[in-house]
């Protein structure tokens, strides 16, 4: 397995503020990489530095196994981007605006240019949009041109930051569907987001970022193994605890907790002795309750010193 | 990068526009003259406007004279501003870096696209000019012109010496386009691009007047805009000239390495 993204010791400092403050990132290919974090916990930085757009105080950045920035001009067209949301130029249609972008760097004969852009806009479900200019376009469709131009040079790499912004749920579910397509066709995603339903739906390692420190990361399935305790549902607690006598370690309205890795063998207890069961689960932590417990309060909350 | 460049540039309708209203003044100055049939008496106005009413082939002068001191540097300073600056409000800039666009490469192609609107600009109000100065004065394609000096010149001296102007004219706009295209990697915007550029030229005008000034008079940018009148002296005074060439020159090095400098350090966060 091959290593597209590696970060050693990354630092950027503005001022006084170290936004981002020493991060070891290791994204591999094939990986659909969540990178989580709250807002201005440094993730923008780090993708901008990524791309080559903002320059490291220190630190090392390996993309598609070429230093960073250096290397910008051979890696960058093997990588698609969307980074803050989607730019283009109003007056012109979203056609020309990809055309444009196209035309702009290496790679793709002006031949086959067309038939690379409608191809793109196909894959977002803009292929009929037509000549409007994109000033006229909602908020969805601008973020669907946005990802069109990231996928437009068939990119090995995708860094997307906050892709499902401003799309309504179908779109959402659309995009993911997309997602998972090209992932199977051997794309790496990098997926920057603050939106924990949207990465545990998608991706396969994650990444937690606060306050400028990679204080997690791992693959999801590890983070969220099963704890080896049994969640039931019951109407009557009290009764379970009779049943399960000491197994019981916690209990919140109707949902206890017991000790014991196989539900099936706490249901037979259960049902021995008479008590209503209505649910049964493995507990595995859920990830917002992962990322909590390993980034400490919002870097955008302010409180007054004491 | 520099055919995208100037299909962006050229594809504008903010472009057109300008240039339209650009041309605009030199009409209505035109339009007026014909009307009143009141010149300016020689030496009075903008320079050739006084010539105009009995040789119209002089009216392209006329009218670049008209539009340099004030029109035509908002207009440049306008599209040179915006440049790079207007790439990073609207948030394209990071698209393009990351396409990647090299950001000298990017920069050349900006600097190739504000000099080619320079050009047209400068050339289609001297077109503008021609087509109203033959059109609504008297012509004298046989008779030649006079030059300043007084004596006469052949039709064929002027086109030469227009064409030599329209070439002056358009370096000491690069000299404008220079100062707006390294503001304009300094700031995201566009609007402070194009206001710095346009402070620097109404000091120097400003400071040009000034007896106290007149130390570092040979050294502002606007010290020799007008010099391409001496271009129509007889014989031609290339003083002025050639310093305000060599003015413009060294203006324009040091701010475009200087944009260079900053743009390919800077930190894109727009």
């Amino acid at each position: 397995m091959t290593t597209v993204i590696a970060t050693s010791g990354l630092v950027k400092r503005y001022g006084r503020v170290r936004a981002v403050d020493g991060i070891d990132l290791g994204v591999q290919q094939g990986d659909i990489y969540g990178f989580l974090g709250a807002n201005g916990s440094g993730k923008t930085t780090t993708v901008r530095m990524l791309l080559g757009l903002v320059l490291p105080t220190s630190g090392e950045i390996e993309l598609l196994g070429e230093r960073m920035p250096r290397a910008g001009r051979r890696v960058l067209h093997r990588v698609g981007a969307l980074i803050e949301g989607p730019a283009h130029y109003g007056h012109l249609s979203g056609r020309e605006n990809l055309s444009l972008l196209d035309a702009s760097g290496r790679g793709g004969s002006w031949r086959t240019r067309s038939r690379r852009v409608a191809a793109a806009l196909e894959q977002v479900g803009l292929g009929g949009v037509g000549r409007r200019p994109v000033k006229a376009y909602s908020m969805g469709m601008r973020q669907r041109l946005g990802l069109a131009g990231a996928l437009l040079r068939r990119p090995e790499l995708l860094v997307l930051d906050e892709p499902t912004n401003g799309l309504d749920p179908q779109g959402i579910s659309e995009v993911r569907e997309l997602l998972l397509d090209l992932h199977r066709d051997g794309t790496t995603v990098f997926l920057s987001s603050h939106l924990l339903a949207e990465v545990e739906q998608l991706c396969t390692r994650v990444g937690v970022l606060d306050r400028g420190r990679l204080v997690l990361q791992d693959r999801l399935a590890t983070l969220t193994a099963p704890t080896g305790s049994t969640v039931v549902h019951t109407s009557d607690p009290d009764r379970v605890r009779a049943a399960l006598d000491g197994r019981v370690t916690s209990v919140e309205g109707e949902r206890v907790i017991v000790r014991g890795d196989d539900p099936a063998e706490v249901n037979a207890r259960l049902v021995a002795a008479g008590v209503p069961v209505h649910g049964l689960a493995l507990e595995r932590p859920s990830l917002e309750a992962v990322v909590l417990a390993a980034a400490g309060a919002s870097p955008d909350r302010v409180d007054v010193r004491r | 990068m520099i055919l995208v460049e100037l299909r962006k540039m050229f594809r504008r309708p903010r472009t057109w526009a300008t240039i339209t209203v650009l041309n605009s003044l030199p009409v209505l100055v035109a339009v007026l003259l014909v009307l009143t049939d009141l010149a300016p008496r020689p030496g009075e106005g903008p320079p050739f406007l006084s010539a105009v009413l009995s040789n119209g082939a002089l009216y392209p002068l006329a009218a670049l004279a008209i539009v340099l001191p004030l029109f035509l540097p908002i207009a440049v300073a306008v599209v040179a501003g915006d440049s790079v600056a207007g790439e990073a409000q609207a948030g394209t800039l990071r698209y393009l870096l990351a396409r990647p666009v090299g950001r000298t490469r990017l920069l050349v192609a900006k600097l190739v696209a504000v000099l080619a609107f320079v050009l047209v600009t400068v050339v289609v109000v001297a077109a503008v000019g021609y087509v109203v100065g033959t059109t609504m004065f008297d012509a004298q394609p046989v008779a030649g012109g006079t030059s300043v000096s007084g004596t006469s010149l052949t039709p064929d001296e002027i086109s030469g010496r227009t064409l030599l102007a329209i070439g002056y004219v358009a370096v000491s706009m690069l000299g404008v386009a220079a100062f707006a295209l390294f503001f304009s990697t300094l700031t995201d915007s566009p609007l402070g691009a194009t206001m710095g550029a346009l402070a620097v030229l109404v000091a120097s005008s400003l400071l040009f007047t000034l007896d106290a000034a007149s130390p570092i008079a040979p050294y502002l940018p606007t010290r020799y805009w007008l010099a391409f009148v001496d271009l129509f002296r007889d014989p031609i005074l290339w003083r002025d000239i050639t310093r305000g060439l060599a003015l413009q020159g060294v203006y324009v090095g040091v701010l475009l390495v200087a944009a260079w400098a900053n743009f390919t350090t800077k930190d894109v966060t727009s």
